[in-house]
C-alpha cells in the first residue's frame, strides 16, 4: 500500500481543516524555544572562546621557567598554526635618578596572535589598536611606570645594560596577568633587544612562552602532539583554563535558560498530548474503515508514523527559523552583556530543533496515535466501539522519557536533573491541588450568579480535569513571569537597600607603610573622612598542626589552590563589620600568644578545626598561631575581608602594605586623579563600575530569562487552545441546543466569555499566590531580606490572567455560537 | 487454518455466540447462529433494531470475533485467523457497502475505489478502478472529492469500491438507509445488476421488506437469534 501518499493526503486534509493547527503550533513553540536557546548559547560560547583567546593572546600557550625547544615553533607550521614568542622577567628600570620595579615583557613580531594590543601616544591621547610589538630599540610603557619615574613619552629608560626609548604608552595588553595586590607596571620591548639588556642570565627569573593560534581542529591536533613532549615545569594553557569563572558563568546561564525553555516545552507537550487525543478521537472512523478494507495494523501504524515524521520535519524547519529569529532578538536584548560581536551560529542547534520535534511527538503524541491501529474494524458498523484505553503508565513514561532526553541535552548533570524533576513534580502537584480546590469552589458559586455566569461556571466544574490542566498551565507560566518581572525588582531593591548610600565605591591597594601618614593627611586636607587602613601581610601557609600542607590536598582542588598561593593575612583587634563568629570566640584585647580566626568555608576545605595550629612562613620567618574562632563573611559588603585574620601583636613586626575602601561621590572624583599622581604606587579600583556592571548583568540575565519564559506563556496559550479544540463539537452542540431552547446569541456568548474569564481569574489567583509565596521563600531563605508584600503582583496577575485567557478563549470558541442551530443539529 | 470441506458454501457459520460485558452482567447479543450461504447467492438479513443484524454481519465479515463458534469465508476459517490475517482476507475476498457510504474525504472518487486494491498490493489499481467507475456511470467524475458528490453518487462510488476487488462476498449494511426512495431504488438496481454480472455472493442487512424480498433468501432475526419468518413478511 502506498502509505506515503495516503499519509501526505491525510496530513494535507487535516492541516486544511485545522485539525493539526494547535498540535503544530504547540510543536513550533517547543522547537522555537529550544533552538532559540541553542543558537544563542552556541554563539555566546564561540564568543567566549574568542574572548578567552584574547586573554591568552593565543589559542594555546606553552609556558616554562626554562628556555623552550625552538623546534616546537617550527613544528607548529606543519600544523598550520601561527606562533609567537614572549619572555617576561622582573627588573628595575632607571630614568635619570629615579628607578622602579617593572615587569619586562619581550615579544616577537607576531605578538599578539589573538586579542588586541592598544597604545596611546601620550597621557591624554586616544588609545589605538596596533598589531605587533615595539620595534628594536624602543619600548612601550605602562603609564604608572612613567608616573613613578616622573618621566614622559620620548624619554629613554635604562633597562639592564641597554637604553630604550619609550615611544608610546601601553593602554591594553591582552595577556597581562592579574595579581590583585602587587602589580608591577609593564614595559613592553622587542624580543631582539633582550640580549643587549644582559638581564637574562642562567638562574634569572624568566618566564618563556610560546603562543600558538589557528583553526580549532588544528590547535587540538597540535595540543595532542605537544602534550606528551612536555617536561616538568613546562605548562600548557588552553582556552578552557583561561577563564574558568566566565566559562562556569556561561554554563550556569545556559542551564538556567535551558530550564526556562524546558518549562515551555513541558506545557507545549501537554498541549500536544491534548491535541493528539482529540486527533485520535477524530480519526477512529478512518482507521476502522481502512482496516475494514483490508489494512493491517502495521499499515495504519506506518501511515501515522509517516504523518508524524513529516510533521516533525516541518516543525523542525519552521520552528528552527523562528528560534533563529527569536535568538537574534535575544541577542539584541542582552547585546551589551557580550563585549565583542557575536559570531554567526552554526547548524547544530537546528539538529536540536529536529530532535525536539521528534521527541515531543514521540513522547506526547505517539502513544495516543499508536492506539489508532487497535481500532476495532467493526466500528464501521457500530460507532461506539473504540480501541482499549491507553495505560497511564505508558502515557507518563513516554512523556517523561522525552522530557528527560531534552533536559539531558540542556543540563548534562544527573543530580541536577533529579532535583529539577523533584521540584517540577512538587510544584505541579501543589499547583494542581490548588487548581482542584479553586475549581471546586467555583462550581459551588454558580447558584449565586446570573444565567450566563452560571453556564460558564458550570462548564468549568463539569470539565473539571481539563479546567485544572488549563488553570495550572496558564497559572504556571504567569507565575514565572510575575516572579521574574516584579519579585526580581523587589529583591534587587531589597539587596540595594542593605547597602548604605555611602557604601564604599573604591578600593585602594598597595599602600606602603611609609605612605599611610601622608595619605591620611591628603584625606584631611581635602575634607574627606579618614580612611580605615587595613594591614595586609603576605605569607605562605606551611603546616597545619605541624603537618606540612605541601602535597596534602588533592591536585586541582580548592584546598590545593589555597595552600599553593601566597595568603593575604591581616590583623585586627576587633571583629570587622560584615563578619560573624560561627564557632569559638574572637579575641578580646590582646591575647598572650598568636591567635588566628579562619573564614568557615576556607576552614572547611582545608579541614581546619578550632584548636588547630597553623604555621605560616612570612618573609623567611615562621609564625605559629592557634585557631580560636571561625567566621562567616558577607563578601558582598564591599569591605576588605580576609580568610585569615590574626591577633594584632602576632603580625605587627612583619612588613605590611595596607588596603582601604572609600566612598567618594561623583562630584569629587577628580580628587582621585590628584591622589594617584601624589601616590603613584597606590592602585585604585573603581567599584562603582563593578557595582553597576553587576546590576547590569543581573538585569540583562533576568531579561534574557524573562524573554525565554515568553515562550512559556505562548505554550500556556496552546494548552488553552488545545482544550478549546477538544470541546469544540460539544460546545457547538450545546450552543445550538441553548439557542433552540430560546437563548439569545449574546447570552450564549456571554456564557462562554464568563467561563474563560473565570478560568483566567483562577489562573491569575494561582499565579499571584505562587509568585508571592516563591518571593517570600527567596527573600527569607536565599537572600536574607525582609519580606515585603507587593499588591502589584496580584493586580497584574489577575488582570493578565483574566484578559489573556478571557479574550483568547472567547475568540477561539465564538464560532460555536455563530453557526445556525439547524446546521449544527442536522449534522448530529 | 482449517479448510472448509464443503466448497459449495462461500460463507458458513456454526454455533455463533457474541456476548459483551455490561453493567448488569454479561449480555448475549447473538446466540447459537448457524447459517450457510452458497456462492452467487443473495441473502438478506432482516429484523427489528437491536436484533443483532449488524453484529452478525461484523462476525461474518471478520470485523469482530465471536465469543464462541466458528466462521468460514471463501474456504478459510476466519475464526482461526488473527486480526491482520482477517484484514488480508478481506482485502482480497470481501467487499462492503455501508449506509453512510464511508468514503475517505481526502481522496478523490477514483482514489477511494483504488484503495482496497492498493491495500492488497495490486499494481493495476488505477485501470481497474476506472473500469468499475465506468460500470457505475461515474467515470466522468472520477476526480471529484466526496464532498462534491450527491448522496447517490457517493453510494455509487462505494459500490464501485466494493466490487473493484472482485470479492467473493459483498456485505451491505442498509445500503439505501441514507438515500431517498428513488435514488435508493437506482442504487439497489445497480447493486443487483453488478452482483449478477460478477456472480458475487451478497449478504445484505436491511429493514426494507421490499429490498429483502429481491434477495434469493431472507434470514429473519430477533433478540439475537434466527427466527421463522413473522407473518406478513418476506419468507425464504
Amino acid at each position: 500500500m502506498n502509505s506515503w501518499r495516503l499519509a501526505l493526503r491525510g496530513l494535507g486534509r487535516d492541516w486544511l481543516s485545522g485539525e493539526l493547527g494547535v498540535l503544530s503550533a504547540a510543536l513550533l513553540v517547543a522547537v522555537a524555544a529550544m533552538t532559540a536557546i541553542g543558537f544563542f548559547t552556541e554563539r555566546v560560547g564561540v564568543a567566549m572562546d574568542r574572548e578567552a583567546a584574547g586573554v591568552l593572546a593565543a589559542d594555546l600557550v606553552v609556558s616554562s621557567r626554562a628556555e623552550l625547544d625552538p623546534q616546537w615553533q617550527a613544528a607548529a607550521i606543519d600544523f598550520r598554526l601561527a606562533s609567537a614568542r614572549t619572555l617576561s622577567f622582573p627588573s628595575v628600570v632607571i630614568a635619570g635618578e629615579a628607578s622602579t620595579l617593572v615587569e619586562v615583557r619581550a615579544v616577537s613580531e607576531t605578538y599578539p596572535l589573538r586579542g588586541t594590543l592598544r597604545i596611546r601616544d601620550d597621557f591624554f591621547g586616544q588609545a589605538r589598536e596596533i598589531s605587533g610589538g615595539p620595534i628594536r630599540g624602543s619600548a612601550w610603557a605602562d603609564p604608572r611606570l612613567l608616573a613613578r619615574l616622573a618621566s614622559d613619552v620620548g624619554n629613554e629608560l635604562g633597562v639592564g645594560a641597554t637604553r630604550l626609548a619609550t615611544v608610546a604608552l601601553l593602554d591594553h595588553v591582552p595577556d597581562r596577568g592579574w595579581g590583585f595586590v602587587d602589580l608591577a607596571p609593564t614595559l613592553l620591548i622587542n624580543i631582539d633587544d633582550v640580549a643587549a639588556t644582559e638581564l637574562v642570565q642562567p638562574g634569572s627569573r624568566v618566564r618563556h612562552q610560546f603562543l600558538f593560534a589557528g583553526e580549532a581542529r588544528d590547535v587540538e591536533q597540535f595540543r595532542r602532539w605537544i602534550k606528551p613532549r612536555l617536561t616538568d615545569g613546562q605548562r600548557l594553557v588552553t582556552l578552557d583554563e583561561a577563564q574558568p569563572e566566565i566559562r562556569r558563568a556561561l554554563d550556569r546561564a545556559r542551564r538556567f535558560l535551558g530550564l526556562a525553555a524546558i518549562v515551555a516545552v513541558l506545557l507545549a507537550g501537554i498541549a500536544i498530548a491534548m491535541s493528539a487525543r482529540h486527533y485520535v478521537a477524530r480519526h477512529l472512523d478512518l482507521a476502522a474503515l481502512m482496516k475494514c478494507l483490508g489494512a493491517r495494523q502495521a499499515d495504519i501504524l506506518r501511515m501515522n508514523l509517516v504523518q508524524l515524521l513529516l510533521l516533525a520535519l516541518l516543525a523542525a524547519v519552521f520552528g528552527s527559523l523562528i528560534g533563529y529569529a527569536g535568538q537574534a532578538l535575544l541577542v539584541n536584548v542582552v547585546g551589551e552583556l557580550i563585549a565583542s560581536d557575536l559570531p554567526a551560529a552554526g547548524l547544530r542547534p537546528a539538529a536540536l530543533g529536529l530532535a525536539t520535534a521528534v521527541l515531543m511527538l514521540a513522547g506526547f503524541a505517539l502513544p495516543a496515535l499508536m492506539q489508532l491501529r487497535r481500532t476495532p474494524p467493526a466500528r464501521v458498523l457500530r460507532h461506539d466501539l473504540a480501541p482499549p484505553p491507553l495505560r497511564n503508565l505508558v502515557i507518563y513514561a513516554a512523556a517523561l522519557g522525552s522530557l528527560a532526553a531534552l533536559l539531558w541535552w540542556l543540563i548534562r548533570d544527573f543530580s541536577l536533573m533529579a532535583w529539577i524533576t523533584l521540584g517540577a513534580v512538587a510544584t505541579a502537584g501543589l499547583l494542581t491541588l490548588a487548581g482542584w480546590g479553586l475549581v471546586a469552589i467555583t462550581g459551588r458559586m454558580r447558584g449565586r450568579v446570573g444565567v450566563a455566569w452560571r453556564y460558564g461556571l458550570a462548564n468549568i466544574a463539569r470539565r473539571g480535569r481539563d479546567s485544572v490542566v488549563q488553570i495550572t498551565a496558564f497559572g504556571l507560566s504567569l507565575m514565572v513571569l510575575l516572579l521574574l518581572g516584579i519579585v526580581r525588582n523587589d529583591l534587587l531593591e531589597g539587596w540595594q537597600a542593605t547597602l548604605p548610600d555611602d557604601a564604599p565605591n573604591h578600593f585602594m591597594i598597595n599602600i606602603q607603610a611609609d605612605e599611610t601618614d601622608a595619605l591620611r593627611g591628603f584625606f584631611s586636607e581635602n575634607s574627606l573622612p579618614e580612611p580605615a587602613l587595613v594591614p595586609l601581610v603576605r605569607a605562605r601557609l606551611r603546616a597545619i598542626n605541624e603537618i606540612e600542607v605541601d602535597g596534602k590536598y588533592e591536585p586541582g582542588s580548592r584546598a590545593e589552590r589555597f595552600v599553593n598561593r601566597e595568603a593575604n593575612l591581616s590583623y585586627s583587634s576587633d571583629l570587622p563589620p560584615a563578619n560573624k563568629v560561627t564557632a569559638g570566640q574572637f579575641w578580646q584585647d590582646e591575647p598572650p600568644t598568636p591567635e588566628v580566626s579562619v573564614e568557615e568555608e576556607f576552614a572547611e576545605s582545608l579541614r581546619i578545626t578550632l584548636g588547630d595550629t597553623l604555621t605560616f612562613n612570612i618573609a623567611g620567618e615562621q609564625l605559629v598561631a592557634t585557631v580560636t574562632s571561625l567566621r562567616s563573611v558577607d563578601w558582598d559588603s564591599f569591605q576588605p575581608n580576609f580568610f585569615l585574620l590574626l591577633s594584632p601583636a602576632s603580625l605587627r613586626g612583619f612588613p605590611a602594605t595596607f588596603i582601604s575602601s572609600l566612598y567618594i561621590d561623583e562630584a569629587r572624583r577628580p580628587l582621585l586623579l590628584d591622589m594617584i599622581k601624589r601616590f603613584p604606587s597606590i592602585t585604585t579600583i573603581d567599584m562603582q563600575a563593578i557595582l553597576n556592571q553587576v546590576r547590569g548583568v543581573i538585569d540583562k540575565a533576568v531579561l534574557a530569562v524573562e524573554y525565554v519564559f515568553g515562550f512559556t506563556l505562548l505554550a500556556g496559550l496552546m494548552v488553552l487552545l488545545a482544550a478549546v479544540q477538544t470541546t469544540r463539537e460539544e460546545r457547538r452542540y450545546e450552543s445550538a441546543m441553548l439557542r433552540t431552547l430560546g437563548a439569545r446569541k449574546n447570552v450564549v456568548l456571554a456564557g462562554l466569555a464568563s467561563e474563560f474569564v473565570a478560568l483566567g481569574l483562577l489562573a491569575g489567583v494561582l499565579a499571584a499566590a505562587g509568585a508571592t509565596l516563591s518571593g517570600v521563600l527567596l527573600a527569607t531563605q536565599v537572600f536574607d531580606l525582609p519580606v515585603a508584600f507587593n499588591p502589584i503582583i496580584w493586580l497584574v496577575g489577575l488582570a493578565a490572567g483574566t484578559l489573556l485567557v478571557g479574550i483568547s478563549g472567547t475568540l477561539a470558541t465564538r464560532n460555536a455560537v455563530r453557526q445556525s442551530p439547524v446546521s449544527v443539529l442536522r449534522r448530529i | 487454518m482449517t479448510e472448509n470441506k464443503d466448497l459449495n458454501f462461500v460463507l458458513r457459520a456454526e454455533n455463533l455466540y457474541k456476548r459483551v460485558p455490561s453493567p448488569e452482567g454479561e449480555l448475549t447479543i447473538l446466540r447459537d447462529i448457524g447459517l450457510e450461504v452458497k456462492g452467487g447467492e443473495s441473502v438478506a438479513v432482516a429484523g427489528p433494531s437491536g436484533a443483532g443484524k449488524s453484529t452478525l454481519l461484523a462476525l461474518l465479515a471478520g470485523l469482530d470475533e465471536p465469543s464462541a463458534g466458528r466462521v468460514w469465508l471463501d474456504g478459510a476459517e476466519l475464526t482461526a485467523l488473527d486480526e491482520d490475517g482477517r484484514a488480508e482476507l478481506r482485502a482480497r475476498r470481501v467487499g462492503f457497502v455501508f449506509q453512510s457510504f464511508h468514503l475517505i474525504a481526502s481522496l478523490t472518487a477514483v482514489e477511494n475505489v483504488m484503495l482496497p486494491l492498493e491495500l492488497a498490493g495490486r499494481k493495476d489499481a488505477g485501470a481497474a478502478a476506472d473500469a468499475v467507475l465506468e460500470q457505475v456511470g461515474l467515470l466522468p467524475r472520477r476526480r471529484h472529492y466526496p464532498r462534491q458528490l450527491s448522496g447517490g453518487e457517493k453510494q455509487r462510488v462505494a459500490i464501485a469500491r466494493a466490487f473493484v476487488t472482485e470479492p467473493a462476498v459483498l456485505f451491505a449494511d442498509e445500503p439505501t438507509g441514507n438515500l431517498d426512495t428513488r435514488t435508493g431504488k437506482t442504487i439497489i438496481d445497480l447493486l443487483f445488476s453488478l452482483n449478477a454480472r460478477r456472480d458475487t455472493t451478497l449478504v445484505m442487512v436491511t429493514h426494507d421488506v421490499q429490498l429483502a424480498n429481491r434477495c434469493d433468501r431472507v434470514i429473519h432475526m430477533d433478540t439475537g437469534g434466527i427466527v421463522d419468518a413473522p407473518a406478513g413478511t418476506a419468507s425464504e
